[in-house]
């Protein structure tokens, strides 16, 4: 019997925990703030401008794939546990065709992807 | 009779005539909070460990002075942080600078709920039935609190230091699941504990039947992306050092670093657990022979050898850059581990157990 909110717990605990261990540092720390001390770290230089601009992000095609083949891998989790029983109950061979059909086609989505170039740093 | 916590906290009850209906709930809270110290301690020794492990293989010492042979070195470093000036630059988003590190602590801690460390109920906080599929889930979280951080210290190396990390995610995430898909098929359960009953037995009187047995692709697919995963290099691009001051922790002192330490060093634990769990048969002994060793120390001996491994390669290898990782998770990584599923297929139809 599974009990869910085991999992509520442990959050609880280490929201908890984190916030606990920050007061506590925050109650027995030095607070001596000071002008330079407070400036972004730019290895020493007299840091200029904002972090906070426009970045090229050399990996998005990446982005999108990953999105579909993260999907992909929970929808094989199920398949996965339940194989022995397909298998049990003289189905294995279908079961285990779906699957390679299904896998079949994100490989050729991915081996288009590949021929297209996509799959690299730009 | 077997000492339990239940059964310890029930009779505590019994004698302090507190209804029965609140043993439940304590035990709960009482198994969360070893765990949370179980962390806390293993994550204090681990780091101690690494600094032994590397001055070792690079021909140092290691931390000596505080304590026997230096074994005190890591809780005054733990104590330091504590008693440290906690800075925030005065440009940075404050809510999300302090709300990154628990958004990396918290799941690094969840995903202990599930890990086996011996036979039976009470060597598991909770045996979930979708285990492996939660632990997926779960280690995926604290990469939201890494770009959180970056973005947050508005800090040029913190920043650059999340985008890595997004770029790193994207090619380890997908291979680490479906290396730990293999398992659940051959054991047709999620389970953890399920996983470890089914790796019971040997084969020829001489060869435990654990997985790694058909699985040394999927185990080193895993391992690879675990590797990844705890930030260790040849794969701390986010945090490289030598390029970007500490990447996306670059502003954090204190114990929002501490916090970020603590989830990464857990993290290492973890990985190397669930390694063992899924591939190593977790709390199983080598040999039915040798079932007299109580299987929690099988369990921990197999993780501190994979912790040993991890340790062994971080401070051998080179470092890579990001578009190498990336074109080798997406293009070894994933059709490697796609063929390991069909050969997992191909293996559990095919072949008796």
């Amino acid at each position: 019997m599974d009990n869910y909110a085991y999992i509520a717990l442990f959050a609880v605990i280490g929201v908890a925990f984190s916030i606990f261990v920050m007061l506590l540092s925050w109650a027995i720390r030095p607070h001596r703030p000071s002008k330079v001390k407070l400036e972004p770290y730019e290895c020493g230089e007299i840091p200029f401008g904002n972090a906070w601009r426009q970045f090229k992000v050399g990996y998005y095609i990446f982005a999108l794939v990953f999105v579909i083949f993260d999907v992909e891998a929970i929808f094989i989790f199920p398949w996965a546990k339940e194989l022995l029983n397909f298998k049990a109950k003289g189905l294995g061979v279908f079961a285990f065709a779906e699957m390679m059909i299904f896998i079949a086609i994100l490989v050729v989505g991915l081996i288009y992807a590949w021929r297209k170039g996509v799959l690299k740093w730009d | 009779m077997q000492i339990t916590l239940t059964g310890i906290i029930r009779l505590v009850f019994e004698r302090l005539h507190i209804p029965a209906n609140w043993v439940a709930p304590t035990v709960m809270l009482v198994a969360s909070v070893i765990v949370l110290f179980f962390i806390l301690f293993v994550v204090l020794y681990l780091i101690y460990g690494l600094r032994k492990i590397m001055g070792w293989i690079q021909a140092r010492i290691g931390p000596n002075r505080v304590g026997p042979y230096g074994l005190a070195q890591t809780i005054a470093d733990a104590l330091k942080l504590l008693a440290k000036e906690d800075i925030m630059p005065a440009m940075a988003d404050k809510w999300p600078f302090i709300i990154a590190p628990i958004i990396v602590f918290v799941p690094a801690y969840m995903v202990y709920l599930v890990i086996p460390f011996g036979k039976g109920g009470s060597w598991v906080a909770q045996d979930l039935s979708i285990g492996v599929l939660y632990i997926s889930a779960i280690l995926s979280i604290p990469i939201i609190g890494i770009i959180t951080a970056g973005w947050a210290s508005n800090n040029k190396w913190s920043l650059l230091g999340s985008f890595r990390a997004a770029a790193q995610l994207v090619s380890y995430e997908v291979p680490l699941a479906l290396a730990m898909i293999p398992p659940v098929m051959l054991a047709g359960s999620m389970s953890l504990q399920g996983i470890v009953h089914a790796q019971q037995g040997v084969w020829f009187g001489i060869f435990p039947k654990w997985f790694l047995a058909t699985q040394i692709l999927g185990f080193a697919i895993y391992m690879m992306a675990a590797l990844a995963e705890s930030n260790l290099i040849p794969f701390d691009i986010m945090e490289a050092e030598s390029e970007l001051v500490a990447g996306f922790n670059t502003e954090y002192s204190g114990m929002k670093f501490a916090l970020f330490f603590l989830a990464e060093f857990a993290g290492m634990f973890t990985v190397s657990a669930i390694a063992a769990t899924l591939f190593l048969g977790g709390w199983l002994p080598i040999h039915p022979a040798l079932s007299f060793i109580p299987p929690v120390f099988w369990f921990l001996g197999k993780t501190l050898v994979l912790i040993f491994v991890l340790m062994w390669i971080r401070s051998t290898l080179p470092r890579v850059r990001v578009d190498q990782l990336m074109s080798f998770g997406w293009k070894v990584l994933i059709p490697l581990a796609l063929l390991n599923i069909v050969w997992t297929g191909a293996v559990v139809l095919f072949f008796p157990r």
